[in-house]
């Protein structure tokens, strides 16, 4: 098992929902973060106080696989959030020890394999 | 005061004239509550630019195009950069010519405004800023002549109180021309492109609704009759219209929406708009209920289709104006207006003068407006790339955002701006 984190740019998020759908991969979660990741191009001005923004918004995508999905996942994501600029984002996938699913208490592997009613 | 001004009919003029005026930051709260965050500056600065742009334009050629003489089609240019636009009182009124040229103005600002919720979320800043001027001129104060000012409408007897042809069907019927020639934006049909604040699109509307009493209260440039009577339907008529539009609500989705009411307030204030000072009040109740139905069903129908006519302001204004004008030809009452009956009270030729009105005003504004910005097209790029539709016309068009919290924003000096090597990782 291993979860898949995917940090993507906010205006691809639905292209990365779509190819998450189309992968089959059904349970994850998604949540808004400010992230830096070496782009500085976006300068505001307010008033007389010009700025330059470091942190950029970003959504970041939690997957929990077993290892027969960490392809298609990575895939998918790559897929959804690739506009070819600096700030296209980064996936991680971090090892993953234990998972239970807390209506029925199935751990692990039966955790994260959708249910298929 | 010089002779002929009425000094009670001037103080209410002046006031009405900032009502109105009021109504084009509403419109902006209202359009920007209706877009997502990332086009919420630009939304609403385009109701900004309407104001200063209309008013420029109207200062040099539009106030007289639409009221100097009697030209079938067109005014003369004698009041042209405010020529002659003094204390003197206004033919016809017993305000100050200058009261009425700004009144007036604030008319041409709003409907210029109007269009903007066609093409909001992909049209570039400056192309607007070109088409506001140009459209202020070309379409607005071409109609405002038919309507108000000695055109072949008025003079040939079609009864348009407070602007049902130049404000209303002129707004709707380009804002689809626009729609159409700017083009859908990229994620329309395929992703939901919701409201991102249903609380600034009510207060909008009430804010609107607050206006709209300056707007058809002051149309009769008085404290008359008509003006009174317009100012109490301008309560009636649209009350009418929300309790329909829950109705109508409930019917299809079983609640009855805020967003929809908020809608419902501005399609009653519009119907009433020409007819205000023309029919009863127990009419311009039955005229916002009457009204609700074609206006929701443009909105059902609308979003149905390719095209992207993004705030519904055909649905709104041209819909509602449409109806609004042809009403008058039904129920209009000299007893209530002392200057027509409708068919309903014996006068056919009434009809057929409003008739005149809704098929010659829609198809001058949509033709005008469509050829205008396909030439503005030709010179310069209407819609942003789709990369900055994705980023938002805010950061894209404006260089702001409208929530912006400032975490890990770094402060530039004015010496900074050409070093801008700040301590962090370089990627390349």
């Amino acid at each position: 098992m291993k979860l898949v984190i995917g940090i993507v740019r906010p205006e691809q998020a639905n292209q990365v929902l779509e190819a998450l759908y189309r992968a089959e991969v059904r349970g994850f979660s998604m949540s808004r973060v400010q992230g830096h990741g070496g782009e500085m191009d976006r300068v505001e001005t307010y008033r007389g106080t010009t700025v330059q923004m470091g942190l950029s918004e970003k959504m970041r995508f939690e997957v929990a696989v077993s290892d027969d999905f960490v392809d298609k996942t990575v895939q998918a994501l790559c897929e959804g959030g690739r506009t070819g600029e600096v700030g296209d984002g980064k996936i991680f996938v971090v090892p993953l020890d234990h998972a239970v699913r807390i209506r029925t208490g199935d751990s692990d592997e039966g955790a994260v394999t959708p249910v298929s009613k | 005061m010089s002779g002929g001004i009425d000094t009670g009919d001037t103080a209410w003029m002046l006031i009405a004239t900032a009502l109105v005026l009021l109504m084009t930051p509403a419109l902006g709260l209202f359009y920007a509550g209706l877009v997502r965050s990332k086009n919420v500056l630009n939304t609403f600065m385009m109701s900004i630019a309407a104001i200063a742009v209309a008013t420029i334009t109207w200062a040099a050629v539009g106030y007289s195009l639409a009221f100097d003489g009697d030209g079938a089609l067109i005014g003369g240019l004698g009041n042209a950069f405010m020529q002659g636009v003094d204390f003197a009182p206004r033919e016809g009124t017993t305000i100050p010519e200058l009261v009425f040229f700004a009144f007036q103005a604030t008319f041409c600002i709003i409907t210029t405004a109007l269009i903007s919720g066609a093409v909001v979320e992909r049209m570039r800043f400056a192309p607007f800023l070109v088409f506001s001027a140009l459209w202020s001129v070309l379409v607005y104060a071409v109609l405002a002549h038919w309507a108000f000012g000695g055109g072949w409408l008025i003079a040939g007897g079609t009864l348009d109180f407070a602007g049902g042809v130049p404000v209303e069907m002129a707004s709707g019927f380009s804002a689809l021309a626009a729609a159409l020639v700017v083009g859908a934006r990229k994620d329309y049909g395929r992703q939901a492109l919701l409201p991102h604040n249903a609380v600034f699109v009510l207060l909008g509307a009430g804010l609107l609704w607050f206006g709209w009493f300056g707007f058809n209260g002051g149309s009769g440039f008085s404290t008359g009759q008509g003006s009174v009577l317009a100012f109490t339907n301008t309560l009636l008529c649209p009350a009418a219209t929300l309790v329909v539009w829950f109705g109508l609500d409930l019917m299809r989705g079983r609640k009855v929406t805020a967003i929809g009411a908020a809608t419902a307030i501005i399609v009653g204030c519009v119907l009433i708009t020409p007819a205000g000072g023309y029919v009863s009040p127990g009419w311009a109740m039955l005229l916002g209920a009457l009204g609700a139905i074609p206006s929701y069903g443009i909105i059902v129908w609308r979003t149905r289709t390719r095209v992207d006519e993004t705030l519904d302001v055909l649905a709104a204004h041209g819909t509602a104006g449409f109806f609004g004008i042809l009403f008058i030809g039904f129920f209009a009452q000299e007893a209530w207006n002392g200057v027509s009956d409708g068919l309903f009270y014996g006068n056919a030729a009434q009809l057929w003068d409003q008739v005149l009105a809704v098929l010659a005003a829609p198809a001058y504004a949509f033709v005008a407006t469509f050829v205008l910005l396909k030439v503005i097209g030709a010179v310069m790029p209407l819609r942003a790339t789709d990369r900055e539709e994705a980023m938002g016309m805010d950061v894209v068009q404006h260089g702001e955002e409208a929530y912006v919290t400032g975490e890990g924003a770094i402060l530039l000096l004015p010496d900074d701006h050409e070093k801008v090597a700040v301590p962090v990782a370089d990627p390349g």
